[in-house]
């Protein structure tokens, strides 16, 4: 069975979790830029962490189902419908056979992860289902949806039994809802800190930084005070990661977000912690962001509580999934 | 030996300090630790990327914390013999390259900027052994280290829109492959027709850090008849 896509909407793609093992042939991790908000979409229709979704980028997507499905997402504050009917954030909803969905431009933050019972099953592409869109694979034929597009699902499993259309189960607020009006996003020291003058810590530490229209999936191109170094000679190339944040010579940092490239030259100041790139996925051309810095045992241990309480979340969920 | 934090999720293994002094035993010391973390598989490790003078571990902090993965790769790496290169590189590929003018709309400004004939040029760039130090910026390019000194060009002021795939091109001291259709700046020079990245190949990418290049200048009709 079939999703049809009536309306792509600006940029939509199929995502999972990203592509892991290609690094040193210079593929990037891509997948869903908020891959936290992904697995709990995917949860919340009784599938693996690991199913293929859709990211819907600012919205105006219309989808119609051929089968009776589950759905659900999270991100940023969206308008979605089932039919005539508000599906909030977070929670699972049921599509019947011919319904639509509709995804509206959100009135904050910038994309949704929308999972749907029993995947979009694409072909996987060097083992995963991402859309690679700089490489031209994976996904849906290696591109964004188009109007017209038949999107492939899994094979439908038997669905729970309903009563309505909307779940009275949820997600927590804060994985389903990450948009912020004024972002801070936590970092923590990168290695090369200290090749830059102790004015560019305070400034990336006071200031807030405005989100250029210059971002896309592989980073947010921010505008602020320049974040000058101590010395302009050339590093050698070495990984990086989303979350890294590069400042090239003009002294305007780049937050690296999933689909980055793989090693960069540029110095590395800080990394926004992994916890946070919910919140930065959301950052979107004009917004504002702030940075404040923790350490990185912290920075682990939020990581760490968060997956215990995903764990937690999802065992919760089993007691509704036949 | 250092070991570095990057970010929360990933450190970096600075396998050498000082890689200028000697970059061919530098990239085989690197090699030889990529190699050794893939045989030994911590657990918790996602994967590895090795670039110039470090590798790069992502590993999943649900499963491993920062201290105890810094132990493991400490232990993995002590009885590594310097410079033992990893099984299975090193070897020479040959690639063809085209060097006809519709194909290297640089070669004037890199021989106007070298002082050379565009023949010597030519001559020198297609005769010299290079390495790849590392493949990134786009899936499948490898930088390659090697080229004759007179042969560095700075790259473009302003990078093109567009470079077609299989473009041959020089950044700095560095020569590279552009796998697929991209923007760019470095001069470009020539092109092959060689495939340098493939989905359904194993391992996708034509060239691995540590591999051994050669250009092989081809004519016109050669490269027509490999692109066929």
């Amino acid at each position: 069975m079939n999703v049809l896509v009536r309306s792509a909407g600006f940029l939509t793609t199929v995502q999972d979790l990203g592509r892991i093992g290609f690094r040193q042939s210079g593929v990037s991790l891509g997948g869903a830029l908020d891959s936290h908000a992904m697995r709990v979409a995917n949860a919340l229709v009784g599938n693996q962490n690991d199913a293929a979704g859709l990211e819907v980028t600012l919205g105006k997507l219309r989808l119609r189902f051929e089968d009776t499905r589950m759905v659900a997402w999270c991100g940023g504050a969206f308008t979605a419908r089932i039919g005539e009917e508000n599906l909030p954030p977070g929670h699972t909803g049921f599509v019947a056979k011919d319904q639509e969905l509709t995804m509206i431009a959100p009135q904050t933050g910038a994309r949704a992860w929308l999972a749907i019972s029993d995947g979009i099953d694409v072909p996987p592409v060097l083992g995963s289902r991402s859309t690679d869109l700089r490489g031209n694979f994976g996904g849906y034929q290696g591109r964004a949806l188009r109007d017209g597009d038949a999107l492939p699902l899994g094979r439908s499993k038997k669905l729970p039994s309903r009563k309505r259309t909307v779940s009275e189960w949820s997600a927590p607020a804060i994985w389903a809802t990450t948009a912020r009006v004024r972002a801070v996003l936590r970092i923590v020291r990168g290695a090369d800190w200290n090749r830059f003058l102790s004015r560019a810590h305070t400034s990336l530490l006071t200031r807030s930084f405005a989100v250029t229209a210059a971002s896309d999936r592989m980073g947010a191109r921010l505008d602020g005070p320049p974040l000058d170094r101590m010395d302009t000679s050339d590093l050698l190339s070495e990984a990086v990661a989303p979350g890294t944040l590069q400042v090239p010579p003009n002294g305007e940092p780049i937050l690296l977000l999933g689909d980055c490239q793989t090693i960069g030259g540029y110095p590395k100041i800080a990394h926004v912690i992994t916890a946070d790139l919910s919140i930065a996925a959301q950052l979107c051309p004009g917004h504002q962001v702030r940075f404040h810095e923790i350490s990185l045992m912290e920075a682990q241990s939020l990581l760490r509580q968060r997956e215990e309480d995903f764990a937690r979340f999802c065992v919760g969920l089993s007691l509704h999934f036949p | 030996m250092r070991i570095e934090p990057l970010g929360d999720s990933a450190l970096l293994v600075r396998v050498v300090e000082d890689y200028g002094r000697d970059p061919e035993k530098a990239l085989d010391a690197v090699l030889g630790a990529f190699g050794q973390l893939q045989a030994v598989g911590i657990p918790g490790v996602i994967e590895l990327a090795p670039a110039y003078a470090t590798v790069g571990v992502f590993f999943d902090p649900a499963r491993i914390g920062l201290d105890a993965l810094r132990t493991e790769i400490e232990d993995a790496l002590q009885e590594l013999e310097p410079a033992r290169p990893r099984p299975g590189t090193g070897s020479t590929i040959e690639v063809p390259v085209c060097y006809e003018n519709e194909f290297a709309p640089d070669l004037r400004e890199v021989a106007w900027n070298a002082g050379l004939p565009v023949e010597e040029v030519v001559q020198r760039h297609s005769s010299a052994m290079y390495r790849v130090t590392s493949v990134g910026f786009t899936p499948g390019f490898p930088y390659l280290s090697g080229l004759p000194a007179a042969l560095a060009t700075p790259r473009r002021s302003s990078p093109r829109k567009e470079i077609p795939a299989g473009a041959v091109g020089i950044g700095g001291m560095q020569t590279g492959i552009y796998p697929r259709k991209s923007p760019g700046g470095w001069n470009i020079i020539g092109r092959t027709p060689l495939s340098l990245f493939e989905v359904k190949r194993e391992p996708p990418a034509l060239l691995r850090a540590g591999d051994r290049v050669r250009f092989r200048r081809i004519t016109r009709e050669e490269f027509e008849k490999a692109s066929a």
